[in-house]
């Protein structure tokens, strides 16, 4: 076994074997796992971390193929994290859901990984984000994190991606029921795949009905889309819309972080006038020299005398 | 006395002996386990009485042989008319072993041919494709295309046998081979007798060689059976299969629900399609796997013919009688072979047999014993096919129809069977039939539970198998199996590139344009098929147009 | 030291049969003796067996072919095994592997060939014992 510094150096080499290590160390939690993530996070930040989930029975693995192939047409490289549930009696685990992706498997600009829930200190949404940071640093341009179901944890597992995609399949009705409690509130993107089947638009219709009985002011109203994984029709689009949401993200960001900047060039620009005209003030009334002094000779801190020019300045409230 | 009367009587009497015969044996030697159970799980009585039997109506319920419910079996005269046929399924190599081989079956006294096709075969694949490497004749004969077929009825006239052949995703295909193999020998489609396996349904939870997706699969299962019965009416266009799904690990219930309701599945296609029920039903098969519980396995082919007469009369109110009949062919169980001590699966198969023919089978075939370990060498597939005859001439189970009718026990079973199986065709029905059942994984993960629970018990030795985990033996008996040469495979890839720098290459894209086209238009595909393999184009070429039309199946994997 | 906490493995069934019967009860055996087990399904190309295992990391790998093509196909798996690197991995085999093919394979590097009849307790047991330490 290579050092974990030697791992680190594969991963961002985006050396296979290295990729594989890492994700092992994570998943085995060790104190080498912490030292590992120090050592990419430099290199984290650039792959779009997308979840997908949806009740079995979706077709989501299929669609999830299908999803890779787009972005490789697209010139992009892919890594995916499956995540299944590990037994709480035997504390075994069956990792099954990479079988729809396996003719992709041999594809360099591919790398997909299972994962078992396990039982993790801090939890699995823990591992499953910095296991997505491995692929992230390693130089993936799409991660895509994948759960079935949507009980809490799949729902913790989730909020590590930064678009949610939310899968259901005609005449699963009962299942969109049971699941919208948790999974309504983090989805960004709706797909209704077996999108040629005959209840598809009723089912389209169900969840839009939903959507608006949640209809609090959001600025990305989560759209509903169709999909039908068998034969790839809607994958497109629904590639499109996920950039689209990626945009919002940024654009969000950006009005945050102009936001931020704007705030700090305010106080810059509030503290320099203030200061000036205050110092201003004392130089023609002589009385500069006169504080200094009581600096110099400890008689008062500057805090203090501060505090008593803006007083006289602005009234006691200040 | 009335019947009630009597069977109160009855009652109190094996109460009285239940309290004091009984107990007196039971108490100086107890029996042998607190509870006996079938392969299926059902409780096994200590004995049957009348009381077990006691709805049982003879007329209602069994009836007479070759009429309604067909419970004792689809003929009048059964055994004692025409023995069933002796069908070895078999097939390795290259073509020329395999014509060779059919051969000495025949000379044998075999009276059907049954081909095994190599994987590649099988998948759709030409013996050239990457995925066939090493796997060319090695588990049936490679046929990739006409030229294949040609060799393999070289001196075999196609009206003198009927032929099985195990296919179906490119069960059109093969078919459409045979038919010109046929018009080269000079015999008409209407005199061609056969089977086609065709049974796409049993494939994607059971077999799993699979090639296309469910709805495609099963619009060419439905093409071929109206082609058949237009065109090939001596014909079975499929063999509706148990057989896989009980060597895929299903019980005796299993293989019967699972198996009868694809058919169910089946007949709905075909009338979707405009067929007329008395049309095509007569040309249904069925197949079947016969393992080592004797009785439970004689209920379970008695049980398989009344309910597919009830299906078919009342569910889909066919009028024709032949409608009703359940033809079956049955092949001993594979998976009961042992590799230990391989001589003692002789016997399993002899015992195998026994219950398929008592049953009234219309074929079958018996496995040889050396399977476990390879394919059957020749002394091995002798020895099965004398076990068949054997039964026939010596044992004299043959010279009554049905006889174990009537029997408390038996009867009993075979109403059990039919109520279970009954209960599973209300959960599929419920759960809106077998397509959504393949999609939600339901047949995937019975079969499953039940492989897994099989192996417990045998891991626990609570089910004994003689040589495997009981009655052991270090010593190994060496047996002779059978190789395939590797030679096979270069000579198979030299025929066919041969074969594809020497045909009519501009005909061939021609058909296989026109085969894409229908395929488009959603035409029958057969007379397409039939075209195109005249015009020498392989399994390989016709597969991959239709795989880009229709798109690959993924199986649907259940632990 | 690392304290590798599952044992993960991979059943993998290369060649074109598709009798998954034994491939899939000895999935649910080693799940059900605490292992973390992935399966690729029927028709696996060598390629895409050692792939798989590179990218999960697994400890074991569990062949499992019933159409004859072991010879074929044993060789080109453990080849590209050595190629990647990834030559830590225990390799055992299951199915219709003919008695006297069964040295040649364990030459090869296959560590144990289970026949038909075997005990799933038995190749559990094999499992733990034989798994490689990670250091």
């Amino acid at each position: 076994m290579p050092k974990i510094q030697e791992i680190a150096r594969g991963v961002l080499a985006g050396d296979r074997r290295s990729i594989a290590r890492a994700i092992t160390t994570i998943e085995d939690n060790t104190a080498e796992a912490q030292e590992l993530i120090a050592s990419i996070f430099p290199r984290t930040g650039n792959a779009h971390v997308i979840g997908l989930t949806g009740p079995p029975g979706s077709g989501k693995s299929t669609l999830i193929d299908k999803i890779i192939r787009e972005y490789r047409q697209r010139g992009k490289t892919v890594g995916v994290i499956a995540v299944d549930p590990t037994s709480p009696f035997t504390g075994g685990a069956f990792l099954g859901d990479r079988i729809r992706m396996q003719e992709l498997s041999t594809d360099q600009g591919v790398f997909i990984r299972s994962m078992a829930t396990r039982s993790y200190l801090g939890g699995i949404a823990k591992a499953t984000k910095n296991a997505a940071k491995v692929l992230d640093a390693a130089g993936k341009d799409i991660v895509i994190v994948e759960t079935v179901g949507a009980g809490q944890s799949e729902v913790e597992i989730i909020k590590v991606a930064q678009t949610t995609v939310v899968i259901f399949a005609p005449g699963l009705g009962d299942e969109i029921q049971a699941i919208k409690a948790g999974i309504m509130e983090i989805a960004d993107i709706f797909v209704v795949n077996k999108a040629d089947r005959a209840n598809a638009n009723k089912a389209v219709m169900d969840i839009q009905a939903m959507l608006q009985l949640n209809n609090k002011e959001k600025m990305w109203k989560p759209p509903v889309l169709k999909t039908t994984a068998l034969t790839g029709e809607g994958v497109p689009q629904l590639i499109e819309k996920i950039g689209e949401h990626r945009l919002f993200l940024e654009k969000r960001l950006e009005r945050k972080r102009s936001g931020e900047k704007a705030e700090a060039e305010l106080v810059e620009a509030i503290k320099e006038k203030v200061a000036s005209s205050i110092i201003e003030e004392l130089k023609r009334e002589g009385k500069l020299e006169e504080f200094l002094q009581k600096i110099l000779e400890k008689k008062m801190d500057p805090a203090s005398i501060a505090e008593k020019l803006l007083n006289k300045k602005f009234g006691k409230q200040v | 006395m009335s019947d009630k009367e009597k069977i109160n009587e009855i009652a109190k009497e094996r109460e009285r002996w239940e309290k004091t015969t009984l107990p007196k044996w039971i108490g100086q030697s107890p029996e042998r386990k607190s509870e006996f159970r079938n392969h299926s799980d059902t409780l096994i009585k200590r004995v049957y009485t009348p009381e077990d039997v006691k709805d049982l109506d003879y007329m209602r319920d069994l009836g007479f042989p070759g009429e309604y419910p067909f419970t004792r079996g689809v003929h009048a005269t059964m055994h004692r008319g025409r023995l069933w046929t002796m069908r070895q399924f078999s097939g390795y190599g290259n073509t020329e072993q395999t014509n060779q081989r059919f051969k000495y079956l025949l000379k044998e006294g075999e009276t059907g041919l049954s081909i095994a096709f190599d994987y590649p075969s099988i998948r759709g694949y030409d013996s050239d494709h990457p995925f066939s490497k090493g796997e060319v004749g090695i588990c049936g004969v490679a046929v990739s295309s006409l030229k294949d077929m040609e060799v393999l009825f070289n001196g075999i006239p196609l009206e003198k046998v009927t032929t099985s052949m195990t296919i179906n995703g490119p069960a059109a295909m093969l078919l459409a081979m045979y038919i010109a193999v046929g018009e080269k020998q000079g015999v008409p489609r209407d005199k061609l007798g056969g089977t086609t396996q065709n049974d796409v349904l049993k494939e994607f939870f059971a077999q799993k060689l699979i090639i296309f997706p469910p709805k495609p699969s099963l619009k060419l299962v439905t093409d071929i059976i109206e082609y058949c019965t237009k065109h090939v009416p001596r014909w079975n266009p499929i063999s509706i299969s148990g057989y896989h799904i009980r060597e895929a690990g299903g019980n005796a219930v299993q293989e019967l629900a699972f198996t009868l309701y694809d058919g169910i599945t089946y007949v709905e296609s075909c009338l979707e399609r405009g067929m007329k029920v008395d049309e095509f039903a007569p040309r249904l098969s069925f197949f079947f796997a016969a393992h080592n519980d004797l009785f439970e396995e004689i209920a379970k082919f008695r049980a398989a013919r009344r309910i597919w007469a009830k299906t078919m009369k009342e569910r889909f109110h066919a009028k024709n009688p032949r409608s009703m009949w359940m033809r079956m062919h049955v092949q001993t169980a594979g998976f009961t072979l042992t590799a230990q001590q391989p001589l003692n699966n002789i016997t399993r198969v002899t015992i195998q047999a026994l219950a398929a023919i008592v049953a009234g089978t219309q074929s079958l075939h018996t496995n040889s014993f050396d399977e476990a370990l390879a394919l059957p060498s020749e002394q091995a597939v002798r020895i099965a096919l004398r076990t068949q005859q054997i039964i026939a001439h010596e044992s004299g189970v043959a010279n009554t129809i049905d006889p174990l009718a009537g029997s408390y026990y038996v009867e009993n079973l075979t109403n059990e069977m039919e109520k279970r199986t009954m209960e599973y065709f209300q959960k599929l029905d419920d759960m809106g039939g077998a397509m959504t059942a393949i999609e939600k994984g339901f047949f995937q993960k019975e079969i499953a539970d039940n492989a897994y629970k099989y192996q417990k018990e045998v891991d626990e030795k609570r089910r004994i198998l003689v040589g495997v985990n009981y009655y052991t033996t270090e010593e190994k008996q060496p047996i002779k199996v059978l190789r395939v040469d590797p030679k096979v495979e270069e000579g198979q890839v030299a025929r066919l590139q041969k074969l594809r720098r020497e045909r009519d290459n501009r005909k061939v894209n021609e058909m296989l344009e026109k085969l894409h086209y229908a395929a488009e238009k959603d035409e029958n595909l057969m007379p397409i098929i039939i075209d195109a393999v005249k015009a020498y184009a392989t399994i390989g070429e016709m597969c991959d147009v239709l795989r880009k039309i229709y798109g690959e199946y993924k199986e649907l994997i259940v632990i | 030291m690392q304290n590798r906490k599952k044992i993960r493995v991979l059943i993998a069934k290369p060649g074109l049969d598709s009798h998954d019967r034994g491939a899939k009860i000895i999935a649910r055996a080693l799940r059900d003796a605490g292992m973390e087990v992935i399966y690729t399904g029927l028709k696996q190309t060598p390629e895409q067996i050692v792939e798989t295992a590179l990218q999960e990391d697994v400890d074991v790998i569990g062949l499992s072919i019933l159409s004859g093509a072991h010879k074929t196909l044993f060789p080109i798996i453990i080849d590209l095994l050595k190629q990647k690197g990834l030559t830590d991995v225990l390799v055992v085999a299951g199915g219709i592997i003919p008695e006297e093919d069964i040295p040649g394979m364990k030459k090869l590097g296959i560590k144990e060939i289970f026949g038909p009849g075997t005990r799933t307790d038995k190749i559990v047991q094999f499992v733990f014992e034989n798994v490689p330490k990670r250091t």
